[in-house]
C-alpha cells in the first residue's frame, strides 16, 4: 500500500495551476483534500505520474452566498472550501438548509475537514452525498483551463461512477447551488450500514407549495442506486394535493418503480429500490412539513 | 496485610498515558535505517506455479534481493510446522514460507522482495511475472463437503480432520424424548482484525553471532523457538522481543508466520537490519481468518424443557492449511455445553478444507458458535414449549452444589472437562434484574403502540480459561527501591503492565508506582507459552504472586537479621519492614535488597552497607550461606491441574424498523463472573472489548468470498468493523465466584464478552419479529428478505416445515433454513 512514484507540484496561484496543468498533459491527478485520491494511490488503483497540489490556492477556499444572473439566490463553493467549511457556514445554511442536511450523511467530521465539496464532485462517486445534491438543485460546476473557462451543469457533469466530464487540464475551480425559489422545504434521509458509512440508499427531496398550501412541486434525487446521481420528479402522484393529504408513501412507490439499483455485498438490489420508496416517503414529508413551517414564519415575521 | 491495598481496585491503567500520547513503540517504530520487505502474493485462489520471472525487476533502483522458494535451503524450505497435532487430524497441511509449485489460496506469499524501502519494495514486486496453471478453486463449506474438486490432491473429501465425542448415547435418548427440535445454523467468517497488524524486524549481529527478533507477536518465547529451529540456530543465540503490540485477538498466536523466518533468515543472508510491515490488505489476505462454520443440531427434551439428549455435526471450513491444528472445533464441540446438563451427548465435526484464508483461533476461539448452537437450541425448545426463555435455562443449569461438574469429555488442553466453580442461578437472577426482563412485555406493548417494533433475547457461556501447560514469574527488589517483574508471555493491549504490578505489590506491601512489568522479551525471561485463551492474568498473574512471595519470605529473614526480630513478627507496609506493634523497629526493603547482595566494591553510598567490613558477620560462615543466593530476586512458576471456567450471561433489547429493516440495539447488559477481580474496571474494558467485537459479529463483519476465492472486501471500507457509533452502552454487574484451582481465585477474563454476542442478538431479533433467525451476521438488507418470505400471518404455524430461502449478499449462496418438529 505505497504509491508509485509521481511528480509532485505545489503551484501558489491559480494561474500557476493551470499552466502545470496545461505543462504536464493528460497523466496529472489534482490533490485537494486526497480523501479518496490518496488511499487509491496507496492501493495501486490510480498512478498518476504528476500530482498537483491545489491547496495553496487560498482564493479558491470560499463559501458566497450571492444573487445569480437569472436574479435568484446561489451558494457558490470554492475548490478548496471543506465540506466541514460548507456544513457550518451560517449563510449558507440559512439560504440553503439542503447542504447541511447532506453534508452531515459525508463521511465523519475528520474526512469533512479535510475532504473538498468541489473535489467529492470531480470524483462523482455515485454514492457521494454531494453529487445528487448538486442534480437535486439544477447546480453546476466551472471548469477552467489555462486558455478557457466553461460552467456545466450537473445533468452534464456525471458521466458514470467515478467519471465527471471534466478533462485533463481543466481544474474544476467552483461549484454553484442555485437556492429552489418559491415556498421549498428540503429534506436528507439516509441508510448506511454503519454511521458514516456509503449509503445503502441515501435520498434528497424539495417539496415547493403553492400560496393556498397544495403541493406544487416535488423532487427527488437518489445516491448509492445508479451509476450517476438519479434525479426524479413526483409531480405526477402528489401535485395539487393539500400538503396534509398528500400520498407521499405512493410517491415513493411511483419514485422506487423507476430506480434500478444493483446488488452488491451490503445489499441486495431489490432491498435497494424497497427503501428507495420508504426513505423517499420519508424525505418528501419532512420536506413538505418544512415547507409548511416555512410559510408559518413568513407569515409570522409579517404581522 | 499493608497499607498498600491495590488488589481488586479499580485504578487507572498504567500504561494509557504513554500509549495514548503517542509514546508508543511498536515493531514499525524500530530500525528505521533497515531494509524493507514486501511480497508478491497469489492473486488466485488455487493455481500451480508454472514460473517466476523477476527479469524486469532487477534494475529497479534500490533493490536489495528477490528470493522465491528455489532460494530457500535446508529446513527453511521444508513445510512450516503444525504447531498442534491431533489424533484426529489424519491430514494435516501447512503451507511454506513462500509457495513450492502451488498457491491454496489468494495473499499465499510467493516471491520476496527486499528493497531501500518499502515503496521500492512494491515497484519491484509489480515488475515480477508468475505464471500459473489454473486449478478449480474451492470455496464454501458446501464445496468442500460436495468434494467435486480438491484443494489438497492427497487428501480426500477435503476433509482435514473427523472427530467425535459422546457421553451416554444421545441417538437414543432423543428418540425416546417426548419432544425434539432441529435446527441447521449458520455462522460466517469474521477476522480479528487487530489495528496493528503483523510486523518483524531483525537484526544479525555478526561479531557475536546474535540474532535479535521484534515481532507483533503473542508467543515471543516460542517464536524463537521457532526461528532457532527453522534457521538452525541455536537457542541461546536467538532473542525475541514482542514491543508494544496494537491489539492480537488471536490472530498473533499462530506462528511461525512465514515472515517471522523470512525476514531474519534474509537479515543473516545480507548482514544488514531488515522488516517488513504488514498492511491491511495483506492482513486480509494472509493472516487468518475464523467463525465459519454450518451446525445441524438435534435436541429431545422433556416437557419441562430439559434437556435428554442433544446431537450436534458441524462442518468447520479451516481454510487452506492447518498449522494451528484443529483447536477451533474442538472448543465450539465443547463449550457449547455452557452452564447445561445437556443428557446425553454427541458432538460430531468435520474440519474442511476451502482455498481460503487459514482459520485459527479469533478471540473465543470456536465459543461464539457453540455458544449459538446451544443457546438458539434453549430459545427453539422455550417456544416449542411456551415457555420463557429464563425458565428453560434455569431448569437445565448445572447447579452449585454439583460444582465441580465433570462433562465427561476432554477439552482442548487435552485434560478432562470439569468445571471447577460457578453460581448460574445467582447469574440469571442478577441479569434479569440488570435488564428487567420480568418488565419487558410492558415495554414492548408501549413500543408496539407507538408503531415500534422491539425485542429482548439472552444467552449465556461458560469458558474455559487459564489453559496450562504453565507460566512463570519473576521478581527482584533492586536496591533503590525498584521492583523489575518480568513474565514471559506478552501484551497486547490487556494491561497487564497494571494487573501484575497490583499482584507485586499487594504481595510484597510496596506502593505500585516501584512496580515496574516486562512481558514477552526473551533476554527478560525464557520460558513461557504465550497470551491466548483468556490465560495471562490466571497464569501469569499467579506466578508472579509466587515469585513475589517468595521474595517477601528472603526479605522477611533477611530484615529479620537486621532488626534481630524474628520474620514471623514482621510485615512489609508501604516499602517498610517494620516490626509488628513496635514504631521505629524497621527498615526500608531497599535496604534490605542491599544487605541481600553481599559486595566487596563500593561504588556508592547505598552498596557501603553491604561491603564486607561494614557489618559484623560470622567469621565461619560464608557470606552467601549454602542454600542462598545473593539478590532479593525469586522466580516461581504456576502450572495449573486443568483449566478454570469463567461464565457469563448477556441479555439485550434491540429495536427493528418494521420499514427499513435497520436494526439497533438499544440495551445491553453483562453478567460475568472471572473469579476473583485483581482490577474490575480492566475486566469491565475486557467485556466492553469483546461486546464491541460480538456486535461485529452479530451485525456487521463478514469475509465475502466470490466463487472464485477472491475476497470481496478486503479493506476497511467494505469489512464492517463497527465503529464506537454501533457499539451500545454496556451495562455490567460482577459476580465473583473464585476458582479453587489457583492461589488468587481468578479465572479469565479476556474471551468472555464476544462469546454470545451472535446468540443474544439473533434472540433478540427473532423476539422482535417472530420469526426464527439461523444465519448470524445478520443485515438489514437479509432481514428484509427474511421478512419478505414469511408467510402471511395465520397461514400456518410459523415453527412447522417453513422453509425461508434468504438471498444471498455476498458470494456465497445462502443455504436454505428450517425448523422443523419431529
Amino acid at each position: 500500500m505505497k504509491p508509485p512514484g509521481f511528480i509532485y507540484h505545489r503551484p501558489e496561484t491559480v494561474e500557476d495551476a493551470l499552466g502545470v496543468l496545461a505543462d504536464v498533459g493528460p497523466d496529472a491527478k489534482v490533490l485537494a483534500g486526497g480523501q479518496s485520491l490518496v488511499p487509491m494511490m496507496n492501493m495501486r488503483l490510480a498512478a498518476p505520474s504528476h500530482l498537483v497540489d491545489v491547496n495553496r490556492l487560498a482564493d479558491l477556499a470560499y463559501v458566497r452566498v450571492g444573487t445569480a444572473a437569472d436574479g435568484g439566490r446561489e451558494v457558490a463553493v470554492g475548490a478548496l472550501a471543506r465540506h466541514a467549511d460548507v456544513e457550518r457556514d451560517e449563510a449558507a445554511r440559512a439560504e440553503l438548509p439542503l447542504l447541511a442536511q447532506a453534508l452531515r450523511y459525508v463521511a465523519h467530521p475528520t474526512i469533512r475537514n479535510r475532504g473538498t465539496t468541489v473535489g467529492s464532485l470531480v470524483h462523482a462517486d455515485p454514492s457521494g452525498e454531494m453529487t445528487a445534491v448538486l442534480a437535486l438543485l439544477g447546480g453546476s460546476v466551472e471548469l477552467r483551463t489555462a486558455t478557457a473557462s466553461r460552467t456545466v451543469p450537473a445533468g452534464e457533469f456525471f458521466v458514470g461512477p467515478l467519471e465527471s466530464c471534466a478533462r485533463a487540464g481543466e481544474l474544476a475551480t467552483r461549484a454553484v447551488f442555485p437556492v429552489p425559489a418559491g415556498r421549498t422545504g428540503s429534506s436528507w434521509h439516509e441508510v448506511a450500514r454503519r454511521n458514516g458509512d456509503y449509503a445503502v440508499c441515501g435520498v434528497g427531496a424539495l417539496v415547493t407549495l403553492d400560496d393556498v398550501g397544495r403541493v406544487a412541486g416535488a423532487r427527488v434525487a437518489y445516491i448509492s442506486v445508479g451509476p450517476v446521481p438519479e434525479v426524479l420528479s413526483v409531480a405526477d402522484v402528489v401535485e395539487q394535493a393539500p400538503v396534509d393529504a398528500a400520498d407521499w408513501v405512493a410517491a415513493g412507490r411511483y419514485a422506487a418503480d423507476r430506480l434500478e439499483p444493483e446488488s452488491d455485498i451490503h445489499a441486495t438490489g431489490e432491498y435497494r429500490r424497497h427503501l428507495a420508496g420508504v426513505l423517499t416517503a420519508r424525505a418528501l414529508r419532512e420536506a413538505s412539513a418544512r415547507a409548511a413551517r416555512l410559510e408559518e414564519t413568513i407569515l409570522e415575521g409579517s404581522r | 496485610m499493608s497499607g498498600t491495598r491495590v488488589f481488586g481496585e479499580p485504578i487507572a491503567r498504567r500504561e494509557d498515558p504513554r500509549l495514548l500520547s503517542g509514546h508508543g513503540r511498536y515493531v514499525d517504530d524500530i530500525g528505521q535505517g533497515a531494509l524493507e520487505v514486501a511480497f508478491v502474493r497469489s492473486p488466485h485462489a488455487h493455481a500451480r506455479i508454472a514460473g517466476i520471472d523477476v527479469t524486469d525487476a532487477l534494475d529497479v533502483e534500490g533493490l536489495a534481493a528477490i528470493y522465491t522458494h528455489e532460494d530457500l535451503t535446508g529446513r527453511m524450505a521444508e513445510p512450516l510446522p503444525l504447531l498442534i497435532p491431533h489424533a484426529a487430524l489424519t491430514h494435516g497441511r501447512t503451507q511454506f514460507a513462500l509457495a513450492k509449485d502451488e498457491v491454496n489460496h489468494v495473499g499465499e506469499p510467493i516471491v520476496m522482495v527486499v528493497a531501500r524501502d518499502r515503496y521500492v519494495a512494491e515497484d519491484a514486486c509489480d515488475r515480477i511475472r508468475v505464471e500459473y496453471e489454473f486449478l478449480p478453486p474451492v470455496v464454501g463449506i458446501e464445496a468442500a463437503r460436495a468434494a467435486e474438486h480438491l484443494v489438497h490432491d492427497d487428501v480426500p473429501g477435503n476433509v482435514a480432520a473427523h472427530m467425535v465425542q459422546e457421553v451416554g448415547d444421545a441417538p437414543a435418548a432423543i428418540a425416546a424424548a417426548p419432544n425434539v427440535v432441529t435446527l441447521e445454523l449458520e455462522i460466517e467468517r469474521s477476522a480479528s482484525m487487530p489495528l496493528e497488524g503483523k510486523g518483524v524486524h531483525a537484526r544479525w549481529d555478526a561479531d557475536d553471532r546474535s540474532l535479535r527478533v521484534y515481532t507483533s507477536t503473542q508467543a515471543s518465547t516460542s517464536v524463537r523457538a521457532a526461528i532457532a529451529a527453522k534457521l538452525e540456530l541455536a537457542v541461546d543465540r536467538v532473542d525475541v522481543v514482542a514491543p508494544d503490540v496494537g491489539g492480537g485477538f488471536g490472530v498473533k498466536i499462530v506462528h511461525p508466520w512465514p515472515e517471522e523466518l523470512l525476514i531474519p533468515w534474509t537479515a543473516i543472508r545480507l548482514g544488514h537490519e531488515v522488516k517488513w510491515t504488514e498492511d491491511r490488505r495483506e492482513h486480509f489476505v494472509s493472516s487468518a481468518h475464523e467463525r465459519g462454520q454450518v451446525q445441524r443440531i438435534r435436541a429431545g427434551f422433556d416437557d419441562d424443557g430439559r434437556l435428554l439428549g442433544f446431537e450436534i455435526v458441524l462442518w468447520h471450513d479451516n481454510g487452506a492449511y492447518t498449522p494451528y491444528g484443529i483447536i477451533v472445533p474442538i472448543v465450539t464441540t465443547t463449550q457449547l455445553l455452557g452452564p447445561y446438563k445437556p443428557g446425553a451427548y454427541r458432538a460430531e465435526f468435520y474440519s474442511l478444507y476451502t482455498n481460503t484464508l487459514i482459520v485459527t483461533p479469533y478471540r473465543g476461539a470456536g465459543r461464539p458458535q457453540g455458544c449459538f448452537a446451544m443457546e438458539r437450541t434453549m430459545d427453539a425448545i422455550a417456544e416449542r414449549l411456551g415457555l420463557d426463555r429464563t425458565v428453560v435455562r434455569e431448569r437445565n443449569f448445572i447447579q452449585p452444589d454439583e460444582m465441580p461438574y465433570d462433562h465427561g469429555l476432554i477439552f482442548q488442553d487435552g485434560r478432562p472437562l470439569i468445571y471447577d466453580s460457578g453460581d448460574y442461578p445467582a447469574a440469571l437472577e442478577k441479569l434479569k434484574k440488570l435488564v428487567g426482563w420480568d418488565e419487558f412485555e410492558e415495554y414492548r406493548a408501549a413500543a408496539r403502540a407507538e408503531g415500534r417494533r422491539v425485542g429482548i433475547g439472552m444467552a449465556c457461556y461458560v469458558e474455559g480459561t487459564g489453559v496450562g501447560p504453565y507460566e512463570g514469574g519473576f521478581v527482584r527488589v533492586e536496591p533503590d527501591g525498584t521492583v523489575v517483574v518480568a513474565t514471559g508471555l506478552t501484551t497486547q493491549g490487556q494491561g497487564h503492565q497494571t494487573v501484575f504490578a497490583q499482584v507485586v505489590a499487594e504481595e510484597l506491601g510496596v506502593p505500585i508506582d516501584r512496580v515496574v512489568v516486562t512481558t514477552g522479551d526473551t533476554r527478560r525471561f525464557k520460558y513461557a507459552v504465550g497470551t491466548f485463551a483468556s490465560r495471562a492474568a490466571v497464569m501469569s498473574g499467579n506466578a508472579v504472586a509466587l515469585a513475589a512471595r517468595k521474595v517477601r519470605e528472603k526479605a522477611l529473614r533477611v530484615a529479620g537479621e537486621a532488626l534481630e526480630a524474628d520474620p514471623r513478627d514482621l510485615e512489609i507496609v508501604d516499602g517498610m519492614v517494620q516490626v509488628k506493634g513496635t514504631p521505629g523497629a524497621d527498615i526500608p526493603l531497599s535496604t534490605v535488597a542491599v544487605l541481600s547482595n553481599p559486595l566487596r566494591y563500593a561504588f556508592d553510598e547505598e552498596a557501603k552497607r553491604a561491603t564486607q567490613f561494614s557489618a559484623p558477620a560470622d567469621p565461619d560462615k560464608p557470606p552467601v550461606a549454602d542454600d542462598d543466593e545473593p539478590g532479593l530476586e525469586g522466580t516461581d512458576y504456576y502450572s495449573p491441574p486443568r483449566s478454570t471456567f469463567a461464565n457469563g450471561m448477556h441479555a439485550a433489547i434491540v429495536e427493528t424498523d418494521p420499514e427499513t429493516a435497520e436494526i439497533t440495539i438499544l440495551r445491553y447488559c453483562v453478567v460475568h463472573d472471572c473469579g476473583t477481580l485483581i482490577n474490575p474496571r480492566i475486566v469491565e474494558g475486557q467485556i466492553h472489548g469483546g461486546v464491541a467485537q460480538g456486535v461485529g459479529g452479530a451485525l456487521y463483519e463478514r469475509m465475502v468470498y466470490d466463487e472464485a476465492g477472491q475476497l470481496q472486501n478486503a479493506s476497511f471500507m467494505d469489512f464492517l468493523m463497527p465503529y464506537a457509533t454501533e457499539v451500545p452502552v454496556i451495562e455490567t454487574d460482577h459476580l465473583e465466584t473464585p476458582s479453587p484451582l489457583n492461589p488468587l481465585g481468578l479465572k479469565g477474563a479476556g474471551e468472555a464478552g464476544v462469546i454470545p454476542g451472535s446468540a443474544v442478538l439473533a434472540s433478540a431479533i427473532e423476539d422482535a419479529e417472530g420469526f426464527r433467525i439461523s444465519r448470524m451476521p445478520i443485515s438489514p438488507s437479509e432481514l428484509h428478505h427474511l421478512r419478505e418470505s414469511q408467510p402471511p400471518p395465520g397461514s400456518g404455524l410459523r415453527d412447522t416445515g417453513r422453509t425461508g430461502s434468504v438471498p444471498a449478499t455476498g458470494g456465497q449462496e445462502a443455504t436454505n433454513e428450517e425448523v422443523t418438529g419431529t
